[in-house]
């Protein structure tokens, strides 16, 4: 009878991974990896073990703790990085993925604990940022850095951060702008009720103070708050365009106009209440579609990848170097998990490369010296040396982001609904306006006039132009709370009109291990500890995915080891002889199945059993299917065709299927697709993707941790939410129904109010109270119905 | 009713007040991060290391 362990599953104190082993203890606690333990030695050593106290695991694992910080004692990275910097004071904003909660946040403002010479460190939460001032004389930023690192904080700072910081834009001042206008549009509220409910002959005097008081308000509003709306008004005109911002301009014009001339004329009482509310609202509504998500970003392109710096070897030193001062001819220095930053020819030490992020392949390829090595590849073993031949400018990654797909403007994929609809309004305003005009000039040139504005000051599009930004965000947050991050809002109309979705494969289809083991065996505690032993050997992915599996195991003697390549291991462990591999390798034969991958197992001629790989599709994928034919679904993938059977179980059709791609292919696919008259969504995951994203009319980046780095793209979609991808291409298009029946009642008021306004005789009261109604209709109908169309559609 | 003026005057003084404290707000940055104080507020103060005995 095989010998019974029984695992007790402990969790580590600090990250709150399943432990492995026992081999890491501190103060009774346990830990999954030396990482995790130290973070704790440090931590508690410091007198700051309350971080344990606000939650429990609060850590992040730290099996991978192999960075190097050599680069940050450079001046020239130095004076980049920092936000400020003089003789007693540093400045620096870094940032930090890891944080996730309130004991992140304690410990890291704690850090004047650890050292004095930090003067102070704030978090800024949702955008994961850290501030940190400190005293350059008494601590070097590497010093800071390395400290973030033990404790398990490892900030990251990435080439791309370096020139983010130079094209800063200024802020947007919309805030102020809103400000300002409620600030007006309050006070002339106030100011202009005496005038709505009478006043009496006595009071006349009243009357015009308070006109010209309404009329100083309004200065501010129109050439403050509502000059945005001007200057683009004026720019679309000049590359003919009409945009809903020329009737909106136009109408805040004809207000203000025509409202200083009644007042100083003593004709009447303006529109003043009118002019603010509407810039007012118009300015919600703008606030409103500026959704920023502050922890993700949608621009990321291969600098985001890169590191700043990478060792180089300068007589016999290694010395840290800029990538943007890296030269043909450099000699730099690869360690293990680093990435190779310009295409190389390989001196010296044994490369195993991982190209997932060029190619979606998972396996790591081995090179040999003297051969050139493409840059965006990772380093997996030893470190090695290499000849930079070719500039990271100009090397064959790079020369993907010089395809004319990256240096197109991105804002003018498809026209929206709007922009489509405030053409035709606009020349249909103008028409009844002047044809107003027209039909009073007989009669009266005052009355022509009169008729003119009011047509303009009624049918200016306020309620339209609200009803895209409050339609768009209220999907936007519903989007958002099924984990799904769109750019902008524009993209939920992109989303409505799709009609092809290209998917990749590797971490887009399939969960980001790819494969799922299953132990199809009956292993006592010796065979699985002999297993382990010859597993350990092998860098192949289903070796270490055994290891893995067997857990921290001791390693006995190895006295034979054998690796047949596309087979298996044979090796003499410990006396007994081992054959783990295919079954080619064990039967001598090949009767493979078609969704397994097994791995048999035989030790000393006895056929002990086989480990089963699955692969592992995200959920979803048969909803996805399902979608056919109301949606072409191609598969654009950068591995070998050797899941081809299992994928036609998705995609149906045999000719939609494309293995093998390197990223310009999948690129030029997509715009074939396109050139066919075929919308395309894109889905992908890594850098291989993010030609064909950006080509596409829609890039979706599925990630299974929006933290993470993802492509640039038009939006980020968590992996977890895969399955409801029907659900939001069904949803995105009810959104744009309600904005057809938003459209249509804000022309119902236009349409009421234009029956008082052609015959010339628009009170103000009139006005004032017809422009807030339509607006608070509009809000709250788009609204409500946004949120019942996502309840049925099961995304509430 | 002349002092209707004043009163206006005054009304319109402190409504300008708080506008300028919300610019000045805006600017220093008080409203940037309008997350995270929410949580720091939830931390304990330190124990003291008299009192931990």
């Amino acid at each position: 009878m095989p010998e019974i362990q029984t695992i007790v599953k402990t969790s580590c104190y600090h990250c709150g991974d399943e432990c492995l082993s026992t081999e890491y203890r501190a103060d009774h606690k346990q830990f999954c990896c030396q990482g995790c333990q130290r973070v704790y030695t440090i931590l508690s050593g410091a007198g700051l073990s309350s971080y344990y106290q606000y939650n429990d695991h609060p850590g992040t694992t730290r099996t991978r703790t192999d960075k190097r910080f050599d680069f940050l004692s450079d001046p020239a990275i130095l004076a980049e990085l920092l936000d400020y910097s003089d003789d007693r004071l540093s400045i620096i904003t870094l940032y930090i993925p890891q944080i996730h909660c309130s004991s992140c946040l304690w410990l890291l403002e704690h850090l004047h604990r650890f050292n004095p010479a930090i003067h102070y460190s704030r978090v800024d939460f949702l955008k994961k940022q850290l501030i940190i001032r400190f005293d350059p004389q008494q601590i070097s930023l590497q010093e800071v850095v390395e400290l973030l690192n033990d404790i398990g904080y490892e900030p990251l700072i990435s080439l791309q951060d370096v020139i983010k910081k130079q094209n800063k834009s200024g802020k947007s001042n919309l805030v102020q702008r809103i400000a300002v206008a409620g600030f007006c549009f309050g006070n002339v509220m106030l100011l202009s009720f005496p005038e709505y409910f009478g006043l009496s002959g006595y009071e006349q005097t009243f009357r015009h103070f308070f006109g010209y008081l309404n009329i100083g308000f309004s200065l501010p509003v129109v050439f403050f708050s509502g000059r945005g709306y001007f200057t683009s008004a004026w720019h679309n005109l000049k590359n003919k365009v009409l945009n809903i911002d020329f009737p909106l301009a136009l109408g805040i014009a004809v207000l203000f106009i025509r409202t200083v001339v009644e007042i100083l004329t003593h004709s009447g009482a303006g529109f003043a209440d009118t002019l603010c509310g509407l810039v007012f609202f118009l300015l919600i509504g703008k606030f409103v579609q500026q959704k920023t998500y502050h922890h993700i970003s949608f621009e990321r392109d291969y600098r985001s990848f890169f590191p700043v710096a990478v060792q180089v070897v300068v007589e016999g030193r290694e010395k840290p170097v800029a990538l943007s001062e890296l030269k043909t001819g450099h000699r730099m220095v690869i360690r293990h998990n680093e990435i190779i930053p310009a295409d190389a020819i390989l001196l010296k030490g044994e490369a195993l490369i991982d190209f997932s992020f060029v190619t979606g392949e998972a396996i790591p390829v081995t090179k040999t010296l003297g051969e050139i090595i493409y840059a965006g590849g990772r380093q997996t073993g030893e470190a090695i040396e290499m000849e930079v031949i070719k500039p990271v400018s100009q090397s064959y990654l790079t020369q993907l982001w010089n395809n004319e797909a990256f240096t197109r403007k991105q804002d003018n994929r498809m026209l929206t609904f709007n922009e489509k609809v405030s053409k035709y309004f606009t020349v249909v305003l103008i028409a009844i306006a002047v044809g107003a005009f027209l039909a009073w000039l007989p009669f009266s040139l005052h009355k022509g006039f009169d008729a003119l504005t009011a047509v303009l000051i009624v049918a200016c599009p306020c309620a339209l132009a609200l009803s895209t930004p409050f339609t768009m965000s209220a999907a936007l947050s519903i989007f958002d709370r099924n984990i799904f991050y769109l750019k902008n809002t524009a993209v939920v109309e992109q989303l409505a009109r799709v009609d092809t979705l290209v998917m990749d494969k590797t971490g887009t289809i399939t969960t980001g291990t790819g494969k799922h083991i299953e132990l199809g065996a009956d292993l006592n505690a010796n065979e699985r500890q002999l297993i382990f032993s010859a597993c350990a050997n092998s860098i192949h992915p289903l070796s270490r995915m055994i290891c893995k599996y067997l857990g921290n195991l001791e390693k006995l003697p190895v006295i034979k080891y054998q690796e047949v390549a596309g087979k298996g291991i044979m090796a003499t462990v410990d006396g007994h002889s081992l054959l783990i591999g295919s079954g080619s390798l064990v039967f001598g034969d090949e009767p493979e199945g078609q969704l397994l991958t097994r791995v048999h197992l035989q030790c000393d001629g006895r056929y002990l059993g086989y480990f089963g790989f699955f692969h592992e599709y995200r959920s979803g994928m048969d909803q996805i299917a399902a979608l056919s034919p109301a949606y072409q679904l191609y598969l654009l993938s950068g591995d070998q065709d050797h899941e081809r059977s299992e994928m036609l179980r998705f995609f149906r059709d045999d000719s939609h299927l494309f293995f093998g791609q390197t990223p310009q292919q999948k690129l030029d696919k997509v715009v074939a697709l396109q050139q066919q008259g075929l919308k395309v969504m894109m889905f992908g995951d890594g850098l291989n993707d993010s030609g064909a994203l950006k080509q596409s009319d829609l890039g979706v980046a599925v990630t299974d941790n929006v933290n993470n780095f993802s492509p640039g793209s038009d939006a980020i979609l968590d992996g977890r939410a895969f399955d409801k991808l029907p659900a939001f291409l069904r949803f995105s298009k009810d959104t744009v129904t309600i904005i057809h029946i938003s459209f249509l009642i804000s022309l119902t008021y236009n349409v009421i109010g234009l029956s008082y306004a052609v015959t010339g005789r628009l009170s103000p009261l009139v006005a004032a109270v017809l422009m807030p109604l339509s607006t608070v209709t509009i809000i709250s109908f788009t609204t409500l119905a946004t949120h019942f169309t996502a309840k049925r559609r099961k995304l509430l | 009713m002349n002092i209707i003026y004043f009163l206006i005057g005054c009304s319109v003084l402190l409504a300008l007040i708080f506008l300028g404290a919300f610019f000045w707000a805006q600017r220093s940055g008080q409203n940037d991060d309008l997350y995270t104080p929410g949580m720091r507020i939830l931390l304990d103060d330190e124990k003291k290391p008299e009192d931990k005995k």
